[in-house]
């Protein structure tokens, strides 16, 4: 095993540095060089150092590692060691192991798999790590006598995995033991089919070639024997779920495919009685596989959606520090109650909404606003729960917690708008029910025909329509044509969840669209700048000593400017830094702020036009004469404004839904070229549910967004779609998840899903077509149930087979 | 042909071992996660010093 990290150490062709640990472009962030290699930040430094100590360079080896920076939170995870942690998370086996399951953030791809699984080696203590990537859930064990959890957590926090603790254990365990029986029962049904099928062959060939009545016999009752524990075990479900809608005095699909499973197995069993007649027994069993099949992909689909809340709640923090007189203790989030006096150190989440006592500090909102730019907070201002402290310790009076707390009601809000979400009705549904009862009618009325003629051939003929209409084709038209675009359409980047939305998206109706990290890029650029650039290591040496956004996009726009060093940096809380770089003065920062501090405005900045009202200004004042200006602002993607024409071009009515400024949200969407009225700035992500649920009435709504703030209005519309770089909440309340980043997919997702719907309508008209000669020629008395029992499957062969064929998701097709 | 007797109903009992084999499988949790063990397949078993045991049964 190589332990070096000279290959991934490269010089690109453009003299570009890459980061040795992420491999993307080293120059962009806060380039750190260590042991001879380069990264582009400390998180990646940290990583690697970890990788490197504990010998497993090999990581550097693994193909399928993507590029993905490390983004640690730099807790302590100290609550993790707290008796109430541990009594709610964490289960103790008898072999005096200790094992807990968590939620991690930033897992992606296999090279993850393989560093998770390497706790052990990483982390002395750690017994087991066992990562379920597809839901980037990781069951840990570890020996409580040589490792505190915490220094598990950090060591997982710093490879760029924070974990959280897995709070929907209980409701995941439930939705396994029933994804473990439906699989249960599909292999069953299977086998039996498969047998079935086999011996139903040897029946067939021998009405052709001619075979001994005993043989013939024998076989009729080994299928009759095989296909009975087929009805009673897996084929059970149909008949339940039958029943149930009849009793509720409704016609669903179940009610006819039980019908025709009941009258082919009691037909087919009297046949094998009186030893005359056709059994039905081969087809029967296809059918009950085929239909558990389709039922189990689509019901696989669905799951992500449950899980949304759950996350959620995993963002928010276990424990608090409660002051207490002069002292401060930890206690669990559960235990706070309203009038109680909290302490929030930097870098915690506040665990439950109140107003800040003692203490000036900013706090990132981005959990709750998807504001991305720190907000200054100050004695008297109201905070929230999941919000993080960045600065300074803050004392914060609780006013509500827990479920009523903002992120409480917030997370309530995913859960109601993802119950209150419209069930859209597929059209094979619909169709269903009138097919129902048509088929019935006619089957009575082609009884009745025969009747007088011949009781025997009426009832013959009147079995052979039901078995020949049977809906298996209808029934498998929508989840076959869904389950192969879905397929398709993941090789392209598009994760598709919801069966409905394809039906919803090829429609016409609203679409809302999230602006910051959704229409734009979500980070912050220097935009304009006007002023001498002399001035540039000036202000560099200024910016070097901030994490502020705007110090990193100043050092991300000049990279070949090489800083000067400063003295005596002071920097103010939504103000600016102001400090002596090589003996003069220098201030940089709000227009406000730093005019209150100068004396002067140079003639040069004077004349400068007004700057276009989507930038955020900041002014650089030397000795006090203000001598520069720059314009910070979200970049938009460059295919924005083509998807908007080609929305509006298609029949949606586009409107902006954001959190950011409305001033900003208005200039955008004058860029944009949509109508003021239909922009919409400042939105919580209350109102942005409120918004949603109110253009429901007027029919489909689409929600495009990223963040967690759109959540609910994601789970809330009609079909909900998360953009990749979004928060987890967001991808897990969504029906769709566009993975390659930005929109750019969006008119893809849109042409797919009219060309799936295309497909589904073609095999409707297909299963329809043969059921419309097969009732026919049933009625006409042409066909008897044998010859049905042959003509029923052709329907579906020909549904999968055209399915199979179609285009729905392609590189050419879009 | 008569061996048909004896031989379709031992296949039927080999059938039904297998059912069997099946169900106590997907009882037991080995279908629940499909892409991981994939996943894991690939890399070497270095550093893992407990290999990773599949869920308790229930």
């Amino acid at each position: 095993m190589s332990t070096t990290l000279s290959p991934e150490f490269t010089l690109g062709a453009a003299e570009q540095l890459t980061c040795a640990h992420c491999g993307l472009e080293a120059a962009s962030g806060d380039t750190r060089v260590s042991a001879g290699a380069v990264y582009c930040c400390a998180g990646c430094e940290t990583a690697a150092s970890i990788i490197k100590q504990s010998g497993l360079g090999g990581f550097y080896a693994l193909p399928e590692r993507r590029p993905v920076r490390v983004s640690a939170s730099g807790r302590s995870y100290v609550e993790f060691d707290h008796e109430a942690f541990a009594a709610a998370h964490v289960r103790y086996a008898a072999d005096g192991l200790a094992e807990a399951t968590f939620y991690l953030e930033g897992v992606h791809c296999a090279s993850c798999v393989w560093l998770v699984e390497r706790m052990p080696m990483i982390v002395p203590g750690a017994v087991r790590a066992e990562l379920d990537v597809t839901r980037a859930v990781a069951r840990l064990a570890w020996d409580p006598q040589q490792v505190a959890l915490s220094a598990l957590a950090q060591a997982l926090d710093q490879l760029g995995y924070p974990p959280h603790p897995f709070r929907g254990l209980r409701a995941d365990e439930v939705r396994k033991a029933e994804e473990r029986k439906q699989l249960t029962r599909i292999g069953v049904a299977a086998a039996i089919a498969g047998n079935v099928m086999t011996i139903a062959l040897a029946l067939y060939s021998g009405v052709f070639s001619g075979m001994e009545r005993e043989f013939e016999r024998y076989f009729r009752w080994l299928s009759f024997v095989l296909v009975t524990p087929a009805i009673i075990w897996p084929g059970r479900v149909f008949f339940t779920s039958a029943w149930q809608a009849l009793k509720n005095k409704r016609l669903h699909m179940d009610v006819p495919i039980a019908l025709a499973l009941a009258v082919g197995y009691v037909q087919g069993a009297v046949n094998t009685l009186r030893d005359n007649g056709p059994i039905y027994f081969d087809a029967v069993a296809t059918l009950i596989f085929l239909l558990l099949v389709g039922r189990f992909l689509q019901h696989r689909a669905q799951r992500g959606a449950a899980d949304s809340a759950a996350l959620l709640g995993a963002l928010a923090p276990v424990t608090a520090r409660l002051v207490d007189g002069d002292t401060v203790k930890e206690v669990p989030t559960e235990a706070i109650l309203p009038g109680m006096l909290l302490e929030v150190r930097p870098g915690d989440t506040l665990a439950a909404d109140g107003v800040v006592e003692r203490g000036h500090s900013s706090l990132d909102l981005a959990l709750l606003t998807g504001e991305s730019r720190p907000v200054s907070i100050r004695e008297g201002e109201q905070v929230f729960a999941g919000t993080v402290n960045l600065s300074a310790p803050l004392r914060v009076r609780v006013e509500e917690a827990g479920i009523t707390s903002r992120l409480g009601r917030l997370l309530r809000d995913v859960e109601e708008g993802a119950r209150e979400r419209p069930s859209v009705v597929l059209l094979a549904d619909r169709i269903a029910g009138h097919f129902i009862a048509v088929i019935l009618v006619l089957a009575v009325v082609t009884a009745g025909i025969w009747w007088k003629t011949d009781m025997y051939f009426a009832i013959d003929s009147a079995i052979a329509l039901l078995v020949v209409t049977c809906p298996c084709a209808l029934a498998i038209a929508t989840p076959m044509a869904f389950t192969v675009a879905v397929g398709r359409a993941a090789t392209r980047g598009i994760l598709i969840k919801g069966a409905h939305s394809l039906e919803t998206l090829t429609g016409r109706g609203i679409i809302f669209l999230d602006k910051t990290g959704t229409l734009t890029e979500g980070r912050m650029v220097l935009e304009a700048y006007d002023g001498p650039s002399e001035l540039r290591p000036w202000v560099l040496a200024l910016e070097k000593t901030s994490r502020h956004p705007v110090a990193s996009a100043f050092a991300a726009a000049w990279p070949d400017v090489s800083a000067m060093e400063p003295e005596l940096v002071e920097e103010t809380l939504g103000g600016g830094l102001e400090g002596r770089v090589a003996g003069h003065s220098l201030v940089v920062g709000r227009p406000e702020w730093v005019l209150a501090r100068t004396a002067a405005v140079s003639e040069e900045v004077q004349s400068l036009s007004v700057l276009e009202a989507r930038l955020t200004p900041v002014l650089i004042a030397l000795d006090g004469v203000v001598v520069a200006r720059a314009g910070f602002g979200d970049p938009l993607r460059p295919s924005a404004k083509r998807l908007i024409s080609q929305l509006g071009a298609a029949g949606w009515e586009v409107r902006l839904l954001s959190g950011d400024a409305p001033s900003v949200v208005q200039a955008v969407a004058s860029t944009l070229g949509i109508p003021a009225s239909q922009a919409e700035g400042g939105a919580s992500p209350e109102r942005k549910r409120a918004a949603v649920a109110a253009a429901r009435e007027h029919g489909a709504v689409v929600m495009v967004g990223d963040g967690v703030n759109d959540a609910a209005a994601i789970a809330g519309a009609t079909v909900g779609i998360a953009v990749r770089g979004g928060a987890e909440a967001s991808m897990a309340a969504a029906d769709v998840y566009l993975a390659r980043g930005g929109v750019e997919a969006l008119p893809e997702l849109m042409a797919g899903a009219k060309r799936t719907t295309n497909v589904i309508h073609r095999n409707m008209v297909v299963a329809l077509g043969y059921n419309a000669i097969g009732v026919t020629m049933a009625m006409m008395g042409i066909i008897d149930p044998l010859f049905a029992a042959v003509l029923m499957p052709l329907g579906s062969v020909t549904v999968i087979l055209a399915t199979w064929r179609a285009r729905t998701f392609t590189a050419e097709a879009t | 042909m008569s061996v048909l007797f004896v031989l379709v109903p031992l296949a039927i009992l080999l059938v039904a071992i297998f059912v069997g084999a099946y169900v106590w499988s997907s009882r037991s949790g080995q279908f629940d996660d499909l892409t991981t063990p994939a996943m894991r397949a690939v890399h070497d078993d270095e550093g893992v010093s407990v290999p990773p045991q599949p869920p308790e049964a229930r």
